[in-house]
């Protein structure tokens, strides 16, 4: 069993931790540093809960370890919306077309639809419906979650 | 923490990394993108003594053109590969095969040799690597060694490989401009593993199929050669062809399961008519029928 010293960025904030090797991105996040907007469901890379950003790209943290993330830049739920509770507009589409029920599923959902825009701007309802297969949502509220797609994309919702 | 408790390593070069592995005699394993380990960890379905992390060699990520060839770095991103100029110029059908591996958010983490090293049966690397007539690159404190995909397969989740081994370079033949692309697969869910799958190249000379490399997943408990439907392909002019009896010889040479998902016959059912579809289309024949 190996500890090691990592330093990464969340959401703007540096931060260091010793942390053990087996530990997961997300669990550090959630346990270590406190960010429990990333939530941690079925911990094998199937339902898309944890997913956050990590240097810029879309990934589950719970299939890396936080070891990994050593020097990384990361972006979570909670860093979508700005400083003052403006949502980011992916939240403000999912707010409009209760794009979410229990919402646990939710900060995934919204992580994915973001990174997705941010390399594209002009994504399509398609690209971005496809980039959502890598998330489940066991309210079944994926209607909602399509209209605010639709909405995301410039589409009438 | 899920997994059991290991010590972690990462280091910065291949060398470096093959010595932690002799070292480790058996008890380490190799991550790279984790995306299939992760959750054998987290099962403890996978309790290494060691975990020894490539991100960290430089020498292991990229794709590169080489003589007669595309070597692709085992460690490269499946997102980046599948957006990578060089392999959509050269290998066209392992871009399409990539665009099926999993779901966006594991294709940003996930690589390409971890999936061709892993060897899951239904997974579309190791089958694209057996179609193209890749040659995976080994490397361990002994030396290095060049192995032919279709002889590094074994078993379900079994390879050649030995604990001591890395994966250091995926060799893909080069096939010409304009050849032909095969590919389908027919899964439950988009990013769920294939139930019945196929990929593959022809490349048409004066109106004659002059090669052909095709491989079935799903079909069997490693990936599978279309032999008997390549040796039928060679040397016939598209008018010849009978898709219908190429992709019966196709799915003579499979050895499907039954298992949860589907039966076996299905899967022979269903398989017949995808090959015979994917190269109807593809050769732009008319149905017999």
């Amino acid at each position: 069993m190996s500890e090691h010293k990592i330093d990464l960025t969340v959401n703007g904030h540096r931060h260091s931790a010793t942390v053990e090797a087996r530990t997961s991105l997300g669990e550090f996040l959630r346990e270590g540093l406190g960010y429990t907007g990333t939530h941690l469901a079925c911990e094998h890379g199937v339902c898309g809960a944890c997913t956050v950003r990590v240097d810029g790209v879309a990934m589950r943290s719970c299939l890396m370890l936080a070891v990994q993330a050593n020097g990384s830049e990361i972006t979570t739920v909670e860093g979508l919306a700005k400083p003052d509770g403006t949502l980011h507009r992916v939240q403000q589409a999912l707010k409009d077309n209760f794009g979410l029920q229990c919402g646990f599923c939710t900060p995934g959902v919204a992580i994915t639809l973001a990174t997705v825009l941010e390399d594209n701007p002009s994504a399509t309802t398609e690209e971005m419906e496809t980039a959502m297969s890598g998330h489940i949502c066991r309210c079944t509220g994926y209607q909602g979650i399509r209209r605010a797609i639709r909405q995301l994309a410039g589409e009438a919702a | 923490m899920k997994p059991a408790p290991f010590d972690y390593a990462r280091p910065t070069n291949v060398a470096e990394a093959c010595q932690i592995l002799a070292e480790a005699g058996g008890g380490a394993t190799v991550i790279a993108g984790g995306q299939t380990l992760m959750p054998l960890l987290n099962l403890r379905m996978s309790q290494p003594f060691i975990l020894v992390d490539i991100n960290g060699i430089a020498d292991l990520k990229g794709v590169s053109r080489i003589d007669g060839g595309t070597r692709v770095g085992p460690a490269t991103r499946q997102a980046e590969a599948l957006r990578d100029s060089t392999l959509a110029q050269h290998l066209p059908a392992l871009v399409t095969a990539l665009g099926h591996v999993g779901h966006y958010q594991t294709r940003n983490r996930g690589t390409v040799g971890g999936s061709v090293s892993l060897g899951e049966p239904a997974a579309e690397m190791p089958a694209a690597a057996v179609a193209l007539g890749a040659s995976i690159e080994i490397t361990s404190a002994q030396g290095t060694r060049m192995v032919k995909a279709e002889d590094f397969y074994i078993g379900p989740y079994m390879t050649v490989l030995e604990p001591e081994d890395l994966v250091t370079g995926i060799v893909y033949p080069d096939w010409p401009d304009g050849h032909v692309v095969l590919f389908r697969e027919v899964a439950q869910r988009t990013g769920d593993f294939a139930l019945v799958g196929m990929v593959g190249a022809l490349v048409l000379e004066g109106g004659k199929v002059a090669r052909a490399g095709i491989a079935w997943f799903g079909m069997g408990p490693t990936p599978i050669k279309a032999r008997q439907a390549e040796a039928a392909l060679i040397g016939k002019a598209l008018a010849e062809i009978d898709p219908d009896a190429v992709a019966a010889l196709a799915v003579a040479d499979t050895a499907p399961f039954d298992d949860h998902h589907a039966s076996a016959e299905y899967r022979r059912t269903v398989g017949k008519r995808i090959f015979a579809r994917t190269l109807r289309e593809a050769l732009d024949l008319r149905s017999a029928a």
